[in-house]
């Protein structure tokens, strides 16, 4: 009994996302039927599906805002099926979600808004130390110093991306759900998203469940990349692998004309990256001295 | 995880070191900040080698301690000393996030602003005003502009889905009239001048004034809300770019609807009140309903009817702009499209009785008593 216990709470570690036969419905819409889905612990999984798959759905299914018709749905080896939308807390504090339009609250500035989440779950911790946390999350975040004191009317599409992303960091959580974080964004500041994105993923450990549009972001920062096709999860692969597969909606994804310029963007920048590596300095020198040894 | 943060101050070869001990976490800095933030004098290091975890908020006290009492960091591993990397970046003291003033300073302020806004919004009104009359020129002068369709569809929502709840409202204050009236008459032994209360009271000013208020709480708040909206999807830009007016096309059918409908509704509200208090009567005081109702042709001057639909349509014209005026105002956020909302109502319905009042003095001053 123990050894199971012990086995389960290892496999927890291992996929904080479990999702086994999700069904959800809209009246006589189903949008997902038998979907399955595991996270792995510190990758960054991609989520990608035309328009009405049913992306959101899954990310709203998951951290409990919608309540499924069927299935199991396990975060960190606890179901979030069976309870209320406002149950679950013992996760609610080890994950971190991004949505769509930042979803901040209006009437707060950006740092009341990072700081509501340490007020709800960390009474304890005093004002200066949370107003501290608040502006280095906001700074984290790429934002500057001074947007902690705006108001999220006066921020622009991209500031209330990353303001909403401070929000999503408060808590240190574990897990990060990202809405499409680089939709409606410039390609710079998409690309910016991106890397931090890498960055506080590599820094912090997180694993993050990305839902995009963006075939940049998938190429640069997705580790695994989940196609929801046909109601279901049809695969979860890395990129190159996923363009081997053999079915239209993919194929038609990744190597449509924008598949295929993100692909050579992505070649090109990894062909830059090695410019100032030392296997690429060595290959330079190895050329310049041919000659001389050919002399 | 498990256990408390502590920390220990050590005298060691090099001087006294600050050693943190245990997690330090979100869920546990939170008891031992106090304790760290007495410590005084410098440090020759802070030591972190027996911190069993670490999270970014435990980064942050560790660099303040460091950069408070002097020491650098030591015995830092991998993960918090890519931590404490990633949170240096932000300056210990700095802005702060709430942005309210101390109650001194607010209350000036406030006062300040609303005595602005009261005169900007004056202005406002006025320009607005001054807008519609310009559209319902220009609608004059191109009356294949007029937007037939909008009207008739505004003059149902406004007019007839209305008809059961303002019924509902007029047999009831009907009913309540009659009912007190009776009741404070019959101490001079005249309960038959209930048909005058009822009747006179109705037409003069209740029907009209409380069907006004029906009126402003049900379609004045649908306008500014529906205006604000459609303001904040930028669906009125959107019908500027096309070219189409958004006064002439949502604002002028909408102020229109209500000028109309507002007498028909008031008298409707009369009727049914007058309904009402016949009813009663005849229920309690024993006054047969179809003597209740021909005595009401007998002490009831014309002039009341006049009286109550002459104010119905300025009462409709004010609710309309007050609606759409807060309505396309609404800019920024969701919250703006209630709090204008709300105003439209409140001010609606305030400059409603305002009017009332000084109708009430008008038309008896020229003999309409």
């Amino acid at each position: 009994m123990q050894e199971e216990d012990t086995v389960a709470e290892n496999a927890t570690a291992e996929y904080p996302i479990v999702v086994e036969g999700l069904v959800n419905r809209f009246g006589d819409q189903t949008v997902h039927d038998g979907l399955d889905l595991t996270v792995r612990r510190g990758e960054i999984l991609g989520v990608v599906g035309g328009s009405g798959t049913g992306k959101s759905v899954l990310m709203r299914s998951i951290i409990g805002l919608q309540a499924p018709a069927g299935g199991d749905i396990r975060v960190f080896g606890r179901s979030i099926t069976d309870r209320a939308p406002d149950e679950v807390l013992g996760v609610r504090d080890r994950w971190g979600v991004l949505f769509q339009g930042g979803a901040l609250f209006s009437t707060l500035t950006v740092g009341e808004n990072v700081e509501v989440p340490l007020k709800q779950f960390y009474g304890d911790i005093d004002d200066k130390l949370r107003h501290e946390i608040a502006r280095y999350k906001v700074m984290m975040s790429g934002l500057p110093e001074e947007a902690v004191a705006k108001f999220p009317a006066e921020l622009s599409g991209g500031m209330k991306k990353r303001a909403g992303l401070a929000r999503a960091l408060a808590l240190d959580p574990e897990l990060l759900f990202l809405d499409e974080p680089t939709a409606g964004l410039d390609p710079i500041g998409a690309a910016a998203f991106d890397r931090l994105i890498a960055e506080l993923q590599e820094t912090l450990g997180l694993t993050v469940f990305l839902i995009t549009h963006d075939l940049d972001t998938l190429h640069e920062i997705c580790d695994r990349v989940a196609v929801l096709a046909d109601k279901r999860v049809i695969a979860v692969d890395t990129v190159p692998n996923l363009m081997r597969l053999d079915h239209p909606w993919i194929n038609e994804y990744f190597n449509g004309p924008r598949g295929r310029a993100a692909l050579t963007a992505q070649a090109l920048d990894e062909l830059r990256r090695h410019m100032d590596k030392p296997v690429a300095a060595n290959a330079v020198k190895v050329l310049d001295n041919a000659p001389q040894r050919g002399a | 995880m498990n256990g408390a943060a502590s920390f220990a101050l050590v005298d060691e070869a090099d001087g006294r070191v600050l050693r943190l001990q245990g997690p330090y976490l979100l869920s546990t800095v939170g008891a031992v900040d106090a304790h760290l933030h007495d410590l005084k004098g410098d440090v020759a290091a802070v030591d972190l080698s027996q911190v069993t975890a670490i999270d970014t908020v435990g980064a942050w006290v560790a660099h303040t301690l460091s950069l408070r009492l002097n020491g650098p960091i030591t015995g830092a591993d991998d993960r918090a000393a890519r931590l404490i990397d990633a949170v240096s970046a932000a300056p210990m003291d700095g802005v702060t996030p709430s942005r309210h003033l101390p109650v001194w300073q607010r209350v000036p302020q406030r006062m300040g602003e609303l005595v602005v806004e009261f005169f900007a919004g004056l202005l406002g009104v006025l320009g607005f005003l001054g807008q519609i009359i310009l559209a319902a020129g220009a609608i004059i002068r191109h009356p294949r502009r007029f937007r037939g369709k909008a009207l008739v569809r505004q003059m149902e929502q406004v007019g007839v889905s209305a008809l059961p709840i303002v019924g509902l409202m007029s047999f009831l204050i009907g009913i309540v009239i009659a009912q007190q009236g009776a009741v404070q008459l019959a101490q001079f032994g005249a309960e038959t001048l209930t048909v005058n209360l009822v009747g006179r009271i109705t037409l003069r000013e209740l029907g009209v004034l409380m069907t006004a208020i029906m009126v402003a709480g049900r379609s004045g708040s649908a306008f500014a809300a529906q205006l604000g909206t459609m303001k904040l999807t930028e669906e009125i830009d959107a019908m500027r770019t096309i070219g189409i007016s958004p006064i002439e096309a949502l604002v002028i059918p909408r102020i229109l609807a209500a000028v109309l409908v507002m007498p028909l509704l008031g008298f409707y509200a009369c009727v049914v009140a007058i309904v009402g208090g016949a009813v009663i009567a005849d229920l309690s005081l024993g006054i047969p309903f179809q003597s209740f109702l021909l005595r009401i042709r007998d002490v009831v001057p014309t002039y009341d009817l006049w009286v109550g639909l002459i104010k119905a349509p300025v009462f409709g014209l004010i609710i309309a702009l007050s609606g759409c005026y807060q309505g396309m105002q609404v800019k920024g956020n969701s919250e703006e499209v209630g709090m204008r909302t709300t105003t439209a109502v409140v001010a609606a319905i305030f400059m409603v009785i305002v009017l009332d009042a000084f109708f009430a003095v008008f038309f008896t001053n020229v003999g309409w008593g």
